[in-house]
């Protein structure tokens, strides 16, 4: 039988009534539509889906048991290779990874795997199905600096191992980008991530938070005070860059960050907490990532007219596919090849517009993609009261400054082997704090790795 | 949980609170702070570390209320508990990297402005200890809003004490007071100014006058406190620098007041909205 080659749409909230609240856009699978998706998967002999997911969850077989109903089974499954399939299943450019290497994917639609992976997930949670038990303790304790991705990837796998796990978190809640970066419309907060925490916890581990690493405690602090006998370093990449144009510090110019942690961490978004957010009524929002569509749906949401700049061209927005179909289905503008070169403001200091211009694309630079250039004369200015910038991030050079001997590279990245060993033997780090900013699944496939490192590290 | 193990008022509009935080005790030093969070859906609200005792575990925190946030903190009671404080924060002050010799001989003068005078404590309490000498002057807008004044004539040389209309001390601002006391043929090697931005700025001026190395210590917005949202950003010496991270202390000299106090009013408009509603009607 020929396999069908259209996917099982899946539910999403009306456009323009997500465009005026915080919950979820997409609405997942039922569990009649994952079966159905799920049949379509031809259970390759050499899947390619699975040598394209960073962690090489066992797709094929867990999309069997979705086919057969064996939800539970196909939830253990990944659990053996993923600890925050909820989020993953969301968050992942699934287009760039699994998805996009699926044979299907040829001649019509690659399976739904991250819509599937999430169904698991989200089935699996709200019928408590329990997929690990806390392992009898070892008594040797390991320290992770984070509570991102990296960092509970590791701590899971660390704990189940039986070691005795504590993570340490600067902010006052747990979960890294996924807690104060990716929003409630993407990623809720109590029910997935969360939820994703508390299994992690459940295993046995630890989580301080309101502990600075570097300046609470130092990580030779950790050693020498705490006994703990190895330090897994994932402390992302936090720091916003600006653009160093005119008019940055003008009141209304915001870092992608500060909005979104105002928004999602601090909860400003709802009339129920104390922290401001300031939207104004027409926001741009500079960057073309992941970061830069958060904002700017943030921004729609709190009553802007939203208008995305980027220098190049669509098909090079590093945003995921999905996203920037969303962000104009819900009614965003995008600019694109148009940069900033000035932020005008009023006499008072409160920004009024932004100065671009526009660009064409010339040859490809070091990143394989055609370099944006300015055409000379082509300034233009968009009005606005509030700027956002999303224009990426780098490491936070705290930890490095407070530790000896640990050795960083000109970007302020940690530097460490592919099983994340460090210059400082018994420190490890992973995640964005060794790559820079990159992605969820690429952050806990780094605390996988590192996690095993650390336990062949202590077994010697 | 971070324990209120002693409070008390220090004017009507002042509160002093310890609080029980011993790994941030431990790690405290001069010119440095904290954020604390009074409730679940609290504010984070960076607070100078006033005193910290390593031994008892606590530190000593003293809020001014100016608006909600502080006014949720100083209505926390003694046993209450705050539901996040996290520090020490921000760079330690520059004499804390000195050696033990060097302080012998040193003239710090510092100027505390109303509630400034507080952080400026622990600075001061350092130093004394190091051997150096140290004179504070503390400017308020009236008697009833001077705080820390006995506490401070213990760990240092001279205190001078003067308000703004005259009900304690000398009638007048702390620049006046700093020109008197240079009148009088005082010298000294370093300044520390601490108090409200625009207080800072006149300082500023005034010291530069005498040719006095000013360090001033930036109270900016901020968020997380740790680098990561750039609230904080000021310009220093021409470049953008976060105070939660590079400061909050910097040299005076380098500091563009006027932009700082203009980003420190942006939320004035909107926190002084009665009630801050949701504006897309989500939680009606
Ligand atoms: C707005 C936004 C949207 C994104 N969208 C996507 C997406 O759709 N898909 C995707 O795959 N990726 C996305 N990303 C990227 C992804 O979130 C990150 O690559 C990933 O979270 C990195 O994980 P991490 O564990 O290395 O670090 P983080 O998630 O950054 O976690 C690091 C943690 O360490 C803590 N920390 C830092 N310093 C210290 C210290 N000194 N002491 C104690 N704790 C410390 C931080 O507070 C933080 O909680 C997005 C990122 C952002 C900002
Ligand atoms: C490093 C640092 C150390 C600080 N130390 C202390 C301290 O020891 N004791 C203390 O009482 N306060 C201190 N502050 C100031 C304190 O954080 C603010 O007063 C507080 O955030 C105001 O919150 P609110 O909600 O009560 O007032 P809001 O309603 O937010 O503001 C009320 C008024 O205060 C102004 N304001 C807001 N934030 C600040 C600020 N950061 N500094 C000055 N004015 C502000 C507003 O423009 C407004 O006019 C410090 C700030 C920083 C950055
Ligand atoms: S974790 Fe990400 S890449 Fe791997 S299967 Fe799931 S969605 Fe695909
Ligand atoms: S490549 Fe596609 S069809 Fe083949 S196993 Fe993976 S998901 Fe199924
Ligand atoms: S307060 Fe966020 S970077 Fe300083």
């Amino acid at each position: 039988m020929k396999p069908n080659m259209k996917r099982i749409p899946v539910r999403e909230q009306d456009p323009k009534v997500r465009a005026t609240n915080f919950e979820e856009v997409c609405y997942g699978y039922n569990a009649e539509e994952a079966q159905a998706e799920a049949s379509r998967c031809l259970n390759c002999k050499k899947p390619k889906c699975v040598a394209h997911c960073p962690v090489s969850i066992k797709i094929p077989q867990f999309i069997e048991q979705v086919k057969l109903g064996n939800f539970a089974e196909a939830a253990r499954i990944i659990a053996e290779d993923s600890s925050l399939p909820a989020v993953c299943g969301r968050v992942c450019p699934q287009e760039s990874q699994c998805e996009g290497v699926c044979v299907l994917g040829i001649k019509g639609d690659p399976i739904a795997i991250g819509k599937l992976e999430r169904f698991v997930a989200d089935w699996s949670r709200a019928n408590g199905i329990k997929l690990a038990d806390k392992a009898p303790s070892n008594g040797i304790k390991v320290a992770i600096v984070g509570s991102g991705p990296a960092g509970l990837a590791c701590a899971s796998d660390l704990a189940k191992l039986g070691y005795e796990v504590t993570i340490f978190e600067v902010l006052h809640k747990a979960g890294g980008v996924l807690q104060y970066g990716i929003p409630e419309f993407r990623l809720p907060k109590k029910d997935v991530v969360e939820a994703e925490i508390d299994n992690v916890r459940a295993l046995g581990v630890k989580i301080e938070t309101n502990v600075v690493v570097g300046r609470t405690i130092t990580i030779d602090d950790l050693f020498d005070k705490e006994d703990f006998k190895a330090v897994f370093i994932a402390s992302g990449a936090g720091l916003p860059k600006f653009m160093g144009i005119p008019g940055e510090n003008l009141n209304g110019v915001f870092s992608a960050n500060e909005f979104l942690t105002r928004s999602n961490l601090m909860g400003a978004y709802s009339a129920e907490a104390d922290t401001p957010i300031y939207t104004g009524s027409r926001v741009a929002v500079v960057g073309g990532g992941n970061v830069a569509m958060d904002a700017a749906r943030t921004a729609l949401r709190l009553g802007a007219e939203t208008t995305i700049v980027y220098r190049r061209t669509e098909k090079e927005l590093p945003a995921r596919v999905e996203e920037v179909h969303h962000a104009k289905e819900e009614g965003i503008d995008f600019k694109m090849l148009t940069s900033p070169v000035e932020i005008l403001g009023n006499e008072k200091g409160w920004v009024t517009g932004l100065r671009c211009i526009k660009m064409e694309l010339g040859e490809p630079d070091d990143s394989g993609r055609r370099r944006p250039i300015p055409i000379a004369g082509s300034e233009f200015d968009i009005e606005a009261d509030v700027v956002i910038m999303a224009l990426g991030t780098s490491p936070n050079p705290l930890i490095a400054n407070t530790t000896k001997g640990l050795e960083t590279n000109r970007y302020g990245c940690i530097v460490a082997d592919d099983l994340g060993a460090t210059s400082r033997p018994g420190v490890f780090a992973g995640g964005d704090a060794v790559t820079g900013a990159a992605t969820v699944i690429l952050a806990m496939g780094a605390g996988r790795k590192a996690a095993a490192a650390i336990d062949e590290y202590l077994k010697k | 949980m971070y324990k209120i193990v002693k409070k008390e008022f220090l004017t009507p509009i002042i509160c002093l609170m310890e609080v029980e935080a011993p790994r941030l005790a431990a790690a405290a030093q001069p010119g440095q702070f904290l954020i604390v969070r009074a409730r679940e859906q609290g504010e984070r609200i960076p607070l100078t570390i006033c005193d910290y005792d390593k031994e008892k575990g606590t530190v000593t925190i003293v809020t001014q209320i100016v608006g909600a946030s502080s006014r949720l903190i100083c209505n926390l009671d003694e046993g209450e508990c705050f539901t996040d404080l996290v520090g020490p924060l921000g760079i330690p002050s520059e004499f804390v990297e000195w050696k033990d010799e060097e302080f012998a001989g040193k003239k710090f003068l510092f100027v505390a402005g109303g509630l400034g005078t507080a952080p400026v404590y622990p600075q001061v309490k350092y130093l004394h200890a190091k051997g150096a000498n140290v004179d504070v002057i503390i400017g308020a807008r009236n008697s009833e809003l001077l705080i820390f004044e006995e506490e401070m004539g213990k760990v240092c040389d001279n205190v001078y004490i003067c308000t703004d209309d005259g009900s304690k001390g000398v009638k007048g601002f702390v620049t006046d007071m700093v020109d008197k006391i240079m009148a009088e043929g005082n010298t000294y090697d370093q300044a520390v100014a601490i108090g409200p931005m625009i207080m800072m700025k006149f300082a500023t001026k005034t010291m530069k006058k005498y040719n006095i190395p000013l360090t001033v210590s930036l109270n900016t917005l901020m968020v997380d406190g740790t680098g990561m949202c750039g609230a904080c950003r000021v310009t220093v010496g021409g470049k953008t620098r976060f105070a939660c991270v590079e400061g909050p202390e910097f040299d005076a000299y380098q500091v563009d007041f006027d932009e700082a106090m203009r980003r420190q009013a942006m939320y004035k408009d909107l926190e002084s909205e009665a009630d801050h509603k949701c504006k897309i009607g989500l939680h009606e």
